[in-house]
């Protein structure tokens, strides 16, 4: 080794040895805030009042806003458990009727525990995956590529999904495909096709989760009636 | 004015409150957020850009006062609740009936719980889009997932509190899905409801669940998220 290796801590004595115990200090040579090299410059202002007064107000317009809704609308009570008498449909809480939505036309173990469990390690792993830190557009470099990929990931998607009549996700997969090759087919310089051309690849991953998400759970709230079937809500 | 400051310096007063008033200089500003338990968990200055309404549009900050709203409700509606059938049901009754503005905490509780979902399912959005998992901040996005789920659990767990036909059917749905967990499913589900079919043990299992044990974890975890907000180099 050419390098001199240099000692990860500077270790200081206090002055103040007769005092027992004797303290130490350790200074670590680099800040201990680590990556203090990549903080973003700015103005620094006092956290009091400047950020406490708009907790303070946050607070206060949280507490009107459930206030106000409380007063308007009330919690629905239905009549006494009865596990004789099955509702039709049963439907789950809102925030899980996509994934009711899912075992509609996926086989369970497929709608009930695969698809969601991969959705939340895909949630977990999106840090520790280098092309969502780098987040380049996704038509930065060898278009042609890229094209060939996109289009047989949605075909696949799309041919997966068609023989289970699961439409409520090939539809909106087919319509952000149409979004995402726009700036592919009509490449610009300027202008909102020009700013979809930047949008990196786990933008369109995240936007189609979250859509598909969206339609599933609207679908589920609204769309659906006895036995499962379709219906219009306004009908 | 003269008796505000004679008081100020009185013994009692000064034990109990480490901050003198009138606040005036940065250093006073200082003093608030280190002389005080609750202040203390942020950093005395911040960026300004960082604190801006476009920034986060205050989302992680809004499920946090929810979760708030919800421990101060749920705590309320405790005194009045009993886990048994046909009890459960009935209390509900008594707070429509019964109870003063019974039916206006159990709102505030029914709606604060739908909003924290969506609040902290936007708040992961804008992390995403604004690319602010990114290192160091990878293991706080991690914790923000399980709060996520924790919240979700918690929703759920709640909503069969009721005992009523909404409530026991929609869980019900979802229990059904335990089923299908390879291998372990029908345990798991037994193990979850205290039995094969959603009765007296399942309503006591989700009322620990809901009023103790997610509670507790998601506090924690919250905990966590805040200091780790900090030690990664406050807001990205
Ligand atoms: C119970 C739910 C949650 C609460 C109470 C909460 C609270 C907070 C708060 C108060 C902040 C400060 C910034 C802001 O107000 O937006 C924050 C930041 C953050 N949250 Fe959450 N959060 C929750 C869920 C989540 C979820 C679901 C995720 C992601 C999966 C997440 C990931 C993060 C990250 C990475 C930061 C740092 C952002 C930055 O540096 O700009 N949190 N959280």
């Amino acid at each position: 080794m050419t390098v001199e290796e240099k000692p990860t801590h500077l270790v200081e004595e206090s002055s103040d040895s007769q005092e027992t115990p004797r303290r130490i200090a350790v200074f670590p040579q680099r800040l201990p805030v680590r990556f203090e090299d990549q903080k973003k410059p700015g103005k620094l202002v006092m956290t009091f009042p400047n950020l406490v007064i708009r907790e303070v107000i946050c607070l206060q317009l949280v507490v009107i806003v459930v206030a106000l809704m409380s007063l308007v609308f009330d919690a629905p009570l239905e009549e006494l458990a009865n596990p004789q008498h099955t509702p039709n449909p049963a439907k789950a809480p809102w925030y899980f009727l996509g994934i009711q939505e899912l075992l509609h036309s996926f086989p369970p173990i497929v709608a009930g525990v695969i698809i969601p469990t991969l959705a939340v390690v895909g949630l977990v792993v999106i840090p520790y995956v280098n092309i969502n830190v780098k987040r380049e557009g996704l038509w930065l470099r060898d278009r042609n590529r890229t094209v060939i990929i996109l289009s047989a990931v949605v075909i696949l998607t799309a041919g997966v999904c068609v023989p289970f009549h699961a439409y409520s996700i090939v539809i909106p997969s087919l319509l952000l495909y149409g979004l995402a090759v726009i700036p592919y087919l009509f490449p610009r310089d300027s202008g909102w096709i020009n700013w979809l051309g930047y949008r990196s690849l786990s933008d369109w991953i995240m936007t189609w989760f979250v859509v598909v998400v969206t339609v599933l759970t609207i679908i589920g709230t609204y769309f659906r009636g006895p036995a499962w079937s379709w219906i219009w809500p306004w009908k | 004015m003269k008796i505000w400051q004679k008081l100020q310096d009185t013994v009692a007063w000064r034990s109990i409150f480490r901050t003198r008033l009138p606040i005036k200089t940065n250093l006073d500003r200082s003093l608030v957020i280190f002389n005080s338990l609750t202040m203390h968990i942020h950093p005395v200055k911040v960026r300004e850009l960082a604190i801006s309404f476009s920034y986060t549009f205050y989302l992680g900050m809004i499920s946090f006062f929810l979760f708030v709203i919800l421990v101060v409700t749920g705590v309320l509606l405790m005194l009045y609740y009993q886990p048994a059938i046909p009890n459960a049901y009935e209390n509900m009754k008594d707070l429509e009936y019964v109870v003063s503005n019974g039916l206006f905490l159990r709102n505030m509780h029914r709606w604060a719980a739908h909003l924290m979902v969506i609040t902290a399912f936007l708040h992961m959005l804008r992390v995403f889009y604004k690319g602010a998992y990114r290192p160091p901040r990878q293991f706080n996005w991690a914790v923000g997932v399980i709060l996520l789920i924790l919240t979700l659990l918690l929703s759920y767990t709640g909503y069969l509190l009721p005992y009523d036909q909404l409530a026991y059917w929609a869980v019900t749905v979802g229990a059904n899905i335990a089923k299908y967990v390879p291998v372990t499913g029908e345990q798991f589900r037994f193990l979850l409801l205290g039995g094969n079919q959603i009765g007296e043990y399942t309503l006591v299992r989700f009322y620990v669940l809901h009023c103790v044990i997610l509670p507790l974890a998601l506090t924690g975890l919250v905990a966590l998220h805040f200091w780790r907000i900090r030690k990664d180099g406050g807001l990205h």
